[in-house]
């Protein structure tokens, strides 16, 4: 295991740019998770850490040594595929081997037999050892390409958005186990999703991406306290984050354009009148869709209060976020 | 009653079985007629009305794997009793076995060159299209389209320089020679079929290889030709029917040493009157290898013959 370091790293496939001046430290055992809608530049990273595409400019070290010029073999990454990777020709058990048995890694053949079956057990296909990779679904699968990069012990797992194939389910306990596996071996990961309960649950560090640029980095819940901009404010919380122009409220800070109210920054009870045009009920949290002068504003009921249809309540934003007009997070008080 | 447009009904079935029996038929008819003319003696082969029924005879087998010198009634009583068949064969019409024919040897050529060629075809191809299909190959459209273009004439219109170069550098009724050339004339159809099959095949498997270890030819090797055996088992059944059954190249270029069945089979009918056995013999016996070669990659046809339409 080892530490991961992007430094200025840009990467362009012609004219399109995919990464722009990136700084990335993936810390020693750390579990990072990056977020970002698609064409944000997600898989590129991955593909550049473990050498499949070459940089255009800035530096990646693992573990200390500068890979730049390193081939994909000699550089110690696992990588799981956004789809396809398991090789239709050969069965569950051939594919589960095939990095252990390679010139590298030159595996001793009970070690080899060890580890397939471990792996096999711990993504719950011992059964499907035997069958040809074709032979399975698409869930079967996935579980298979995951465990090909499991078998081995490299300086990080590189995974782009393994689970996102998956049933509801399968994917809780796969998130589940894969957190526990890499808590376990002290692994480090860069993981991308664009599932936020993923990035919330599993992850040390959240990174975020928009059109190439890292626009912020941190632990999951600075991303979600503190987030920098309306974007990163988007990409965590459920329901997502409400923006409003900041005049429909009575206080506000210096400059602000938008207020942004997440569920818990909305007190119910006093302020401005909104209706309510539907309610949710989801089960483990309830959801009220409200209009406030025209502006749709989605939150969640509060225990032991009931809403009707039509009916009017009163809200206030309670230290909301402020974004100025390009969208950034203002860091004044509200006044 | 219920209706389903997947699903043919019995009497479609049945109508479409017949059809497809219809014409296997027709298309079998000549190859019967061959293979029933070598089993033929030549009177019977020349008989009018043709004969349906007939005594099978090896006459036509014997005659085309051997020479034969009339003799005269009293040396051939003079003759020991005939050591075999074959003997007793020739016998009967006058005649005695002087020697083995040429046609073992030429057939061996046709196998040389024809799947010498194929072979050398499908090698050449199969890297030069993996390296247009993976690699940034400055010109690459360019290039395709040249290899292309090698085949929009028809090769014989160059017959004559081909000879003249040929006889220049020693490469005339040689063996290598008609490699090389059935080579050239197959190279380009090898590339383009290959390409696109090796297109199909999803770069991420290589690139799951060279991240787990493995060099690239490693993974060349261990992922993308098992995964492009239909098409190189298509591509090779393409190539070895051209090489087998050229003609054109192989009466002009060889004579001797190299020629190849398709040349020496005619002249067979020179030799000693309308031997249609010996010849319908030989045409059997000519048949049989790519019909071998194809049975034994039928299970990577289907796929390879629609071109990747049929998806596992
Ligand atoms: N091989 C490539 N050739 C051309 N453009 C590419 C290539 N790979 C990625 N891109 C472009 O780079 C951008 C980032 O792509 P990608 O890293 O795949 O995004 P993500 O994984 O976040 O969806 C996209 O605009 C994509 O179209
Ligand atoms: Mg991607």
């Amino acid at each position: 295991m080892a530490e991961v370091v992007l430094s200025s790293v840009s990467k362009s496939f012609g004219s399109t740019i995919a990464l722009e001046d990136v700084s990335l430290t993936v810390p020693d055992g750390a579990f990072v998770v990056l977020l970002g809608p698609t064409g944000a530049g997600k898989t590129t990273m991955l593909r550049l850490i473990s050498g499949l595409e070459r940089l255009d400019a800035g530096d990646i070290h693992i573990g200390g040594r500068k890979v730049n010029t390193e081939t994909p073999a000699q550089r110690d990454v696992a990588m799981v595929f956004q789809q396809y990777s398991l090789y239709p020709h050969l069965t569950v058990r051939q594919n589960l081997e095939f990095p252990l048995r390679s010139p590298i890694l030159n595996t001793a053949e009970d070690e080899i037999k060890r580890k397939v079956n471990e792996v096999a057990d711990i993504l719950q296909i011992p059964h499907k050892l035997d069958n040809k990779a074709t032979e399975l679904s698409g869930g079967e699968m996935q579980r298979v390409s995951i465990g090909r990069a499991l078998v081995r012990d490299p300086s990080i797992y590189l995974m782009d958005e393994p689970l996102s194939s998956l049933d509801a389910k399968l994917r809780t306990d796969l998130r589940v186990e894969l957190k526990r596996i890499q808590a376990n071996l002290g692994a480090t990961f860069l993981y991308v999703t664009h599932d936020q309960i993923e990035a919330m649950t599993m992850a040390t560090h959240v990174g975020v991406l928009n059109e190439g640029k890292l626009v912020q980095f941190g632990t999951p819940r600075e991303i979600y306290e503190n987030p920098n901009s309306i974007y990163v404010a988007s990409r965590l919380g459920l329901p997502r984050i409400n923006i409003l122009p900041s005049e429909i409220f009575s206080s506000s800070a210096a400059g602000a354009v938008t207020t942004g109210m997440r569920p818990e920054h909305i007190r119910q009870g006093s302020g401005a009148s909104a209706e309510v045009v539907r309610v949710e009920h989801l089960g483990d949290q309830t959801r009220l869709h409200l209009t406030l002068q025209g502006h749709e504003i989605t939150t969640l009921a509060e225990p032991g209060r009931s809403y009707e249809r039509g009916s009017e309540i009163k809200i206030e934003p309670k230290d909301p976020l402020y974004f100025d007009e390009n969208g950034n997070r203002i860091f004044g008080r509200s006044i | 009653m219920s209706f389903s447009v997947t699903e043919a009904t019995t009497r479609q079935k049945w109508m479409a079985g017949t059809l497809v029996i219809l014409y296997a038929v027709i298309s079998l008819i000549p190859l019967v007629w061959i293979l029933m003319t070598g089993l033929k003696t030549p009177p019977d082969s020349i008989s009018y009305p043709p004969k349906v029924m007939f005594e099978p005879s090896l006459e036509g087998y014997v005659n085309l794997f051997t020479t034969r010198t009339r003799v005269s009634k009293e040396t051939l009583e003079s003759l020991p009793p005939p050591a075999n068949f074959a003997e007793e064969i020739v016998r009967n019409r006058d005649m005695v076995i002087a020697g083995p024919s040429k046609f073992g040897q030429r057939f061996m050529n046709s196998v040389i060159i024809g799947f010498g060629s194929t072979f050398l075809s499908v090698f050449l191809g199969t890297l030069a299209a993996y390296a247009f299909s993976r690699f940034r190959i400055p010109l690459a459209d360019d290039l395709l389209f040249f290899i292309l273009s090698t085949r929009m004439m028809p090769p014989i219109a160059v017959a004559i320089p081909i000879f003249l170069m040929y006889r220049n550098i020693g490469l005339s009724d040689t063996h290598l020679g008609m490699i090389l050339l059935y080579t050239a004339v197959n190279i380009s159809l090898a590339v383009w079929l290959l390409k696109g099959f090796i297109d199909e095949i999803p770069r991420e498997y290589e690139e799951a290889a060279l991240i787990d270890g493995y060099t690239r030819f490693q993974a060349f090797y261990k992922v993308v030709l098992p995964q492009a055996a239909t098409g190189i088992a298509s591509t090779a059944i393409f190539c070895l029917i051209f090489a087998w059954n050229e003609y054109a190249f192989a009466v002009l270029l060889t004579s001797g040493t190299a020629q190849t069945a398709p040349p020496f089979i005619p002249t067979i009918i020179g030799v000693g009157g309308l031997d249609w056995p010996a010849v319908a013999a030989g045409a059997t016996l000519f048949l049989i290898p790519v019909m071998i070669f194809t049975i034994m990659l039928r299970k990577h046809l289907l796929r390879g013959i629609t071109f990747g339409a049929v998806r596992k």
